[in-house]
C-alpha cells in the first residue's frame, strides 16, 4: 500500500489523526515516567525525532535487499544503531538533560512506535515519503510528551520550562513522578470527551 | 523416550548451575585480604591472609572507605584496632554506617613482613545469602519495574484484562527475561568489558533478547507442546517490553556478579507478574462496574494504575536486615 498522501498531509497524520501517545496509545513508558517538566518531554521528543527520521529514511533505502522472513530483527538493529548514535552524542554534549533521562534514551529501541512505523509505513514507501512520515510521528510523540510535561509542570510546581509563571503551586500532587499515570488517564479521558461531542455535533448538523 | 529427555534436561540444569557456581567463586578480591565484613553498626573488619606490619596497619591515612555510589565521599576512620596475630583489622567509624550500600575499601601499598604489596581495591557487602534476598525484594516490590520505574506499560496495559492471560505473560516473561538476563551478563562481562565495547551495548543486548526469545520459543515447542500451546503466544509480546532490555543495562552499569544479576533477574519477572495479577483482579471486576462513557477502556485502567503505584510508594526507603 504505497501513500499518496503529500507532506504536509503526512506531518498533519502524526500529529493528530495517529497521534501515538494520545490516539495509537503506544510508547506509554516515557508518557508516564519522565514528562515531570516541559523540558525533559522536549529533550526526549528531539531524540526520538531523531531516530525516526533517520531509521525510515535508513529502512527505506535498503528496503528492495530486506529479506521479508528477517524484516523485523533488521528494523530492530537499524534502530539500535541509531539509538546508540544518539545516546552517545547526548551524553557527550548535553550531559545534564542525559542524566535527567536516564535509561529512558538507551529504550528508545523498544518503543513500539518506530518499529511500528517502519513495518506499516517506511518499508512500503520512497525516502522522500518516509522522512515526512518520520518527521510527523516524531513531532507527534514530541507535542504528547510536551503537553503532558505541560500540564505536569504548571499544577506541580506552578513553572513553565523552569520560569515561574503562577507564583505558586496548586496542586503539588502533580509534580510526583507517579502521577504521570492519573495525568494520561486524565487527558485520554478529555480527548475522548472532545471526540463525543464533536461526533454529537456532526449528528446533529449532518 | 520422553523419560531420556527428561534426563538431559536435568543433565543441562546442573550444568548451567555448576557454571554459576564457579562464576560467583571467582570474585574479584585480591589473594591476601581473606575476607570482608560490617561488624555492628559503626566497624568494617578486614581478614588478611598473612600478617600484616603494625606501623602500617595502624596508619588510618593508608585506607580510602566509601560507599559505591558516591566514591568522592571519604568516610573518617575514627580508631584502627589490630588482633594479637596481626591478621585481622577493624576499622572504626565516627558515623554509623549504611549498610544497604556496598562500600569500597581501598589499601594503599600494604606491607607484610617488611616487604610491598602493592595497592588493592575490596568491596565490603553485606552478609551475603542476605544481600541477594534483599536485591530480589527490591526488584520485585521496593522498585517494582512497573509502578515505581514505569516501564513495560505497553505490554502491562494490554495483558491485564484477564487474570489467565495476565498469569501466563507473567511467567513467559519470567522465563524469558532470566536466561536473557544472564547470557546478557556473561556476554558483557567476558567479552564486551574486557575488549572495551561498552559502546555496543545497545545493539548486542537486544539481538540477544530476539535470539533467546526464539530460543525459548524453539525448546518449549520441542519439550513440551502443551506449555506451548499455553504460553507460545505471549513470546512474541516479551519483545516489545522494555523491562527485558532494562534488566541487562542495569546489569551493566551496576557491575553485578552472576548471583546478583540472576536475583535482579528474577525479581524483575516476579514483580511484573505481581504487578500484572493485582491489575487484572481489578479490571475483571472494573468490567461490572458502571464507569463514564469517557473513561472506558484505557483511562480508567491508567487510573487504577496510578492508584496501585501510590500504594506501592509505602514501600519506597523500605530496607530489608
Amino acid at each position: 500500500m504505497v501513500s499518496t498522501k503529500t507532506p504536509s498531509q503526512l506531518v498533519l497524520n502524526g500529529l493528530l489523526n495517529e497521534n501515538p501517545i494520545f490516539r495509537l496509545a503506544l510508547s506509554m513508558c516515557p508518557a508516564v515516567g519522565i514528562s515531570t517538566t516541559v523540558m525533559n518531554g522536549l529533550m526526549l521528543g528531539i531524540a526520538v525525532l531523531f531516530v525516526q527520521v533517520f531509521s525510515s529514511c535508513t529502512i527505506a533505502l535498503i528496503k528492495d535487499y530486506i529479506h521479508p522472513r528477517i524484516r523485523i530483527p533488521t528494523y530492530t538493529l537499524t534502530i539500535a544503531t541509531w539509538v546508540t548514535v544518539i545516546d552517545l552524542v547526548l551524553s557527550a554534549y548535553a550531559p545534564v538533560a542525559y542524566k535527567a533521562m536516564g535509561i529512558f534514551i538507551k529504550l528508545i529501541v523498544a518503543f513500539a512506535i518506530i518499529t511500528m512505523r517502519l513495518e506499516v509505513f517506511a518499508c512500503k514507501n520512497s525516502v522522500n515519503k518516509s522522512f515526512w512520515d518520520g518527521i510527523g510521528m516524531g513531532l507527534g510523540f514530541m507535542f504528547g510528551m510536551v503537553a503532558l510535561g505541560f500540564v505536569r509542570e504548571l499544577l506541580g510546581m506552578g513553572t513553565l520550562l523552569g520560569y515561574d509563571v503562577l507564583g505558586f503551586r496548586p496542586l503539588l500532587f502533580f509534580a510526583l513522578p507517579l502521577a504521570g499515570f492519573f495525568c494520561v488517564g486524565f487527558m485520554m479521558a478529555a480527548f475522548n470527551y472532545i471526540e463525543i461531542v464533536f461526533n454529537r455535533m456532526k449528528k446533529k448538523t449532518g | 523416550m520422553r523419560h531420556i529427555e527428561r534426563q538431559k534436561i536435568f543433565l543441562l540444569g546442573a550444568a548451567i548451575l555448576m557454571v554459576l557456581i564457579s562464576l560467583a567463586g571467582c570474585k574479584t578480591q585480591h589473594r591476601f585480604v581473606d575476607k570482608t565484613a560490617f561488624k555492628g553498626s559503626h566497624d568494617i573488619v578486614l581478614t588478611f591472609a598473612a600478617p600484616v606490619d603494625a606501623d602500617w596497619a595502624r596508619d588510618a591515612s593508608n585506607y580510602r572507605v566509601c560507599e559505591k555510589p558516591d566514591p568522592d565521599i571519604r568516610l573518617d576512620i575514627a580508631g584502627i584496632h589490630l588482633s594479637a596475630d596481626r591478621r585481622i583489622v577493624d576499622l572504626h567509624f565516627q558515623e554509623a554506617l549504611n549498610q544497604g550500600q556496598p562500600h569500597v575499601v581501598t589499601l594503599h601499598n600494604i606491607m607484610s613482613e617488611g616487604k610491598s604489596l602493592g595497592d588493592e581495591t575490596v568491596n565490603v557487602k553485606k552478609l551475603y545469602l542476605g544481600f541477594l534476598f534483599s536485591i530480589l525484594i527490591g526488584a520485585m516490590l521496593i522498585h517494582n519495574f512497573v509502578f515505581t520505574k514505569y516501564l513495560g506499560l505497553c505490554v502491562f496495559f494490554g495483558t491485564s484484562q484477564k487474570k489467565t492471560t495476565a498469569v501466563g505473560m507473567g511467567i513467559t516473561f519470567t522465563l524469558v527475561i532470566v536466561a536473557s538476563a544472564m547470557m546478557s551478563w556473561a556476554l558483557y562481562q567476558f567479552v564486551l568489558k574486557p575488549y572495551h565495547l561498552n559502546f555496543l551495548q545497545i545493539i548486542v543486548f537486544i539481538g540477544l533478547v530476539s535470539l533467546s526469545v526464539q530460543a525459548v520459543d524453539t525448546v518449549l515447542r520441542k519439550i513440551n507442546p502443551a506449555l506451548f500451546k499455553a504460553f507460545g503466544v505471549y513470546l512474541v509480546l516479551v519483545i516489545a517490553n522494555c523491562i527485558i532490555l532494562a534488566v541487562p543495562l542495569i546489569l551493566a552499569d551496576n557491575e553485578y556478579n552472576a548471583w546478583e544479576s540472576l536475583m535482579l533477574a528474577l525479581g524483575a519477572g516476579l514483580g511484573f507478574l505481581i504487578a500484572l495479577f493485582l491489575m487484572s483482579s481489578v479490571r475483571e471486576r472494573l468490567e461490572l462496574a458502571n464507569v463514564p462513557p469517557t473513561y472506558r477502556g484505557l483511562p480508567i485502567a491508567f487510573v487504577v494504575a496510578g492508584l496501585f503505584a501510590l500504594a506501592f510508594l509505602g514501600f519506597s526507603g523500605m530496607s530489608i536486615f
